[in-house]
């Protein structure tokens, strides 16, 4: 299990978190009318049925295909990125990534980094590491700008700034950016961020940005985007550096527009996003714009784990759409915050225990209605609602030898074990059930009036006064 | 033993679970509709406009005539424009008698950044071809025509024959053997730089161009 990160917010507050979030009506207000709008425009974007399901199917197989040749893959990757001239590093920890991009800014002597946006970076917490290091690490997607600026993290990893109103952002901006008096107009505060992030381009000396795709074939770098800062980080200056988990590959490039038709259309309901920049190689000689160092970063962070285990390695399908967020009713109800992890919602509760030990996330899978709707959202077709029973088993089972997962049977409790299987015994035996039920029906009245939190918003549970079979006998 | 030798150790000692190879050339054949030139021009057109992008049909001699008529009506005065390629040319011989400076890009980007972003209104560059589907413009920027042409100037003006767009992605990469032959930069860009990052609001003009326009260049009439 590697270290927590430093914005890891531990399990045990979960619950209290997302009370607060429930109790808050402006929070809530928020998520379900943003919620609802990014549904409403995927769905919308997906009219025939038929031909959503057969492309999810061209998702999954492209997925599970490149997944099932990983390793020959990362190896042929790197042969053709080093061919193109983009240095290729591999980090087994968060703490290996941030050394590897620091090293870099060091040998150039940077100060400062624009990055565009990568939830890789805040899986490794680079702002942190890179401001430990003396290095100004600032991020340029508007909703990445955003919650920097509040100091906050994404709440959201396609929308960062989700649980924030308009208003808010206009009181952020006048309190933090210099010059600059309240509005929320809309426009106008993007263009207050555009100002002060085109500087930012114009004078940084790295930039760095995430990976949607990395093709093996030709050794490309693919980054979907719709600002144009994703652009900017990767053009303007002198260095480039991509980070990206080690999942993200494809063989062929004509994997790529079956994916990229399945990700603009599940996560913010476009049929494209504005930019689709595929990255070969440096500056070549002659060019005149582009960096002249472009650097991939492979990370692993607990990926390998899940792939050495046929059920837990469909997690790694996932194309960070987002779509099983939105979708989802806790998600939906108690925000991204709340699970004090990188990656929130259902593709959370299953990637994160891999990324930060079960021992520390046991609870996440049981944060779920396993209503299914992340499963039936997922442009790749992840069964996320049988990965988070599967977590459950991992994390509740007792203790034993050669775990699929660290931490397993980190949330085992001797006592509800024995529970269970006296629950067991009761049904697998016709005369032990008799008893036990005879027993309640004679008995009940000395159940307890609270009952824990069931009580909390239920009637006491209590047995009948008389059983079925009872009845049953009376009527003859 | 490295990083790099120990994750490729974990993943090789893994089950290799082989996947058969996905059919995506047969998903495309039965699932995208072909369609013909001025069907796959209006289609384009279609997306590349609900994408807030502004088009002009143009025949192939009145192109200039259109551009300094988009020139004028925006205030715009100075456009880059790259003097290497054909189109560049025809703009440096044609606008600055109109009284439109052009500046080109002939030095590396590091002598003039700072002007780069802070005084070029415009830019004129050409699209390798377009996708009909989505409404997309693809581009290949190069020695002559730079990256940052397409991306830094506040209005981009994009010049596309209509000839040249394909049904679908997929078609696009396919026919033109994309794996051989990837540049450094390979784009595609399907209207203005925009963001809803602030309370789902579309916004225009986030980081890269405000405004694209594209002049498209259908048949002799």
């Amino acid at each position: 299990m590697n270290a927590q990160p430093i914005h890891f917010k531990p399990a045990e507050g979960f619950r209290a978190r997302s009370k607060a979030v429930v109790d808050n009506p402006f929070l809530r207000q928020s998520f379900r009318g943003a919620m609802d709008f990014l549904m409403s425009k995927r769905a919308a974007q997906f009219p025939d049925a038929e031909e959503l399901e057969s492309l999810r199917t061209l998702g999954e197989s492209i997925r599970q295909y490149n997944l099932g040749k990983l390793p020959t893959l990362l190896e042929q990757l790197e042969a053709n990125l080093t061919r193109n001239g983009i240095q290729v590093h591999w980090a087994e920890t968060p703490d290996e990534a941030n050394a590897i991009i620091l090293d870099i800014c060091h040998a150039r002597r940077a100060r400062l980094m624009v990055k565009g946006k990568s939830m890789v970076s805040e899986e490794i917490e680079l702002n942190h590491a890179a401001e430990a290091a003396g290095i100004d690490a600032l991020e340029s997607d508007m909703g990445e700008y955003i919650v920097q600026l509040a100091g906050e993290k994404p709440s959201h990893i396609i929308m960062p700034a989700i649980h924030k109103t308009k208003q808010e952002i206009a009181q952020l901006f006048a309190d933090k950016v210099e010059g600059v008096d309240y509005t929320d107009n809309v426009d106008a505060l993007i263009q207050i961020g555009r100002n002060v992030l085109r500087q930012k381009f114009l004078e940084a000396d790295i930039g760095l940005s995430g990976v949607n795709f990395a093709v093996a074939e030709t050794g490309t770098l693919c980054l979907v985007e719709n600002e144009g800062n994703g652009r900017m980080c990767t053009t303007a200056p002198p260095v480039h550096i991509a980070i990206t988990g080690i999942e993200k590959i494809v063989e062929k490039l004509e994997h790529i527009p079956p994916l990229l038709s399945l990700l603009t259309r599940s996560a913010t309901g476009q049929n494209i996003s504005t930019y689709f920049n595929m990255i070969s190689s440096p500056r070549k000689a002659g060019e005149k714009d582009g960096p002249s160092e472009v650097h991939l970063v492979l990370l692993d962070n607990g990926r390998s784990q899940a792939y050495a285990d046929e059920q837990l390695r469909k997690t790694l399908q996932c194309i960070r759409c987002g779509a099983c967020m939105n979708h989802c009713p806790v998600y939906t109800r108690i925000g991204g915050h709340a699970y004090g992890t990188t990656y929130p919602g259902p593709i959370g509760k299953i990637i994160s225990p891999h990324m930060l030990g079960l021992e520390a996330t046991s609870t996440m899978a049981t944060a779920s209605s396993l209503c299914g709707a992340c499963g039936e959202v997922c442009p790749v077709k992840i069964p996320i609602p049988d990965l988070l029973m599967r977590l459950r088993e991992e994390a509740f089972s007792a203790p034993h030898a050669n775990p699929a997962m660290v931490g397993q049977g980190a949330a085992y409790s001797g006592v509800i074990s024995a529970i269970w299987a006296g629950w067991a015994a009761v049904y697998r035996s016709p005369a032990l059930y008799g008893v036990v039920t005879w027993l309640g029906s004679r008995f009940g009245w000395l159940m307890p009036s609270r009952q824990g939190p069931w009580t909390s918003v239920r009637v006491p549970l209590k047995p009948a006064p008389k059983r079925l079979r009872d009845m049953l006998r009376e009527r003859g | 033993m490295s990083a790099r030798d120990r994750i490729l150790a974990k993943l090789k000692a893994a089950p290799l679970l082989p996947k058969p190879e996905p059919d995506v050339a047969a998903w495309f054949s039965t699932h995208r509709r072909t369609e013909f030139k001025a069907e796959k021009a209006a289609r384009f057109r279609h997306f590349i406009e609900l994408a807030h992008a502004e088009v002009h049909t143009v025949s192939r001699s009145g192109w200039l005539q259109k551009l300094r008529e988009v020139l004028d009506a925006k205030g715009i005065e100075k456009l880059l424009v790259a003097d290497s390629t054909a189109h560049g040319e025809a703009a440096l011989d044609e606008l600055p008698r109109h009284g439109i400076e052009c500046q080109t890009y002939d030095l590396a980007i590091e002598a003039w950044k700072t002007e780069m972003f802070h005084a070029t209104p415009a830019s004129l560059t050409a699209a390798r071809a377009a996708i009909a589907e989505t409404g997309t413009l693809i581009l290949w920027p190069d020695a002559a025509e730079p990256r940052l042409m397409s991306l830094v100037p506040p209005v981009h003006i994009v010049l596309l024959d209509a000839s040249k767009i394909y049904n679908t992605f997929y078609e696009a990469m396919q026919s033109e053997g994309w794996t051989q032959s990837l540049p450094t930069n390979a784009l595609l860009i399907s209207g203005p730089s925009k963001t809803a990052d602030i309370q789902q609001t579309l916004a225009y003009g986030a980081h890269g161009p405000k405004e694209l326009v594209v002049l498209m260049i259908g048949d002799e009439q």
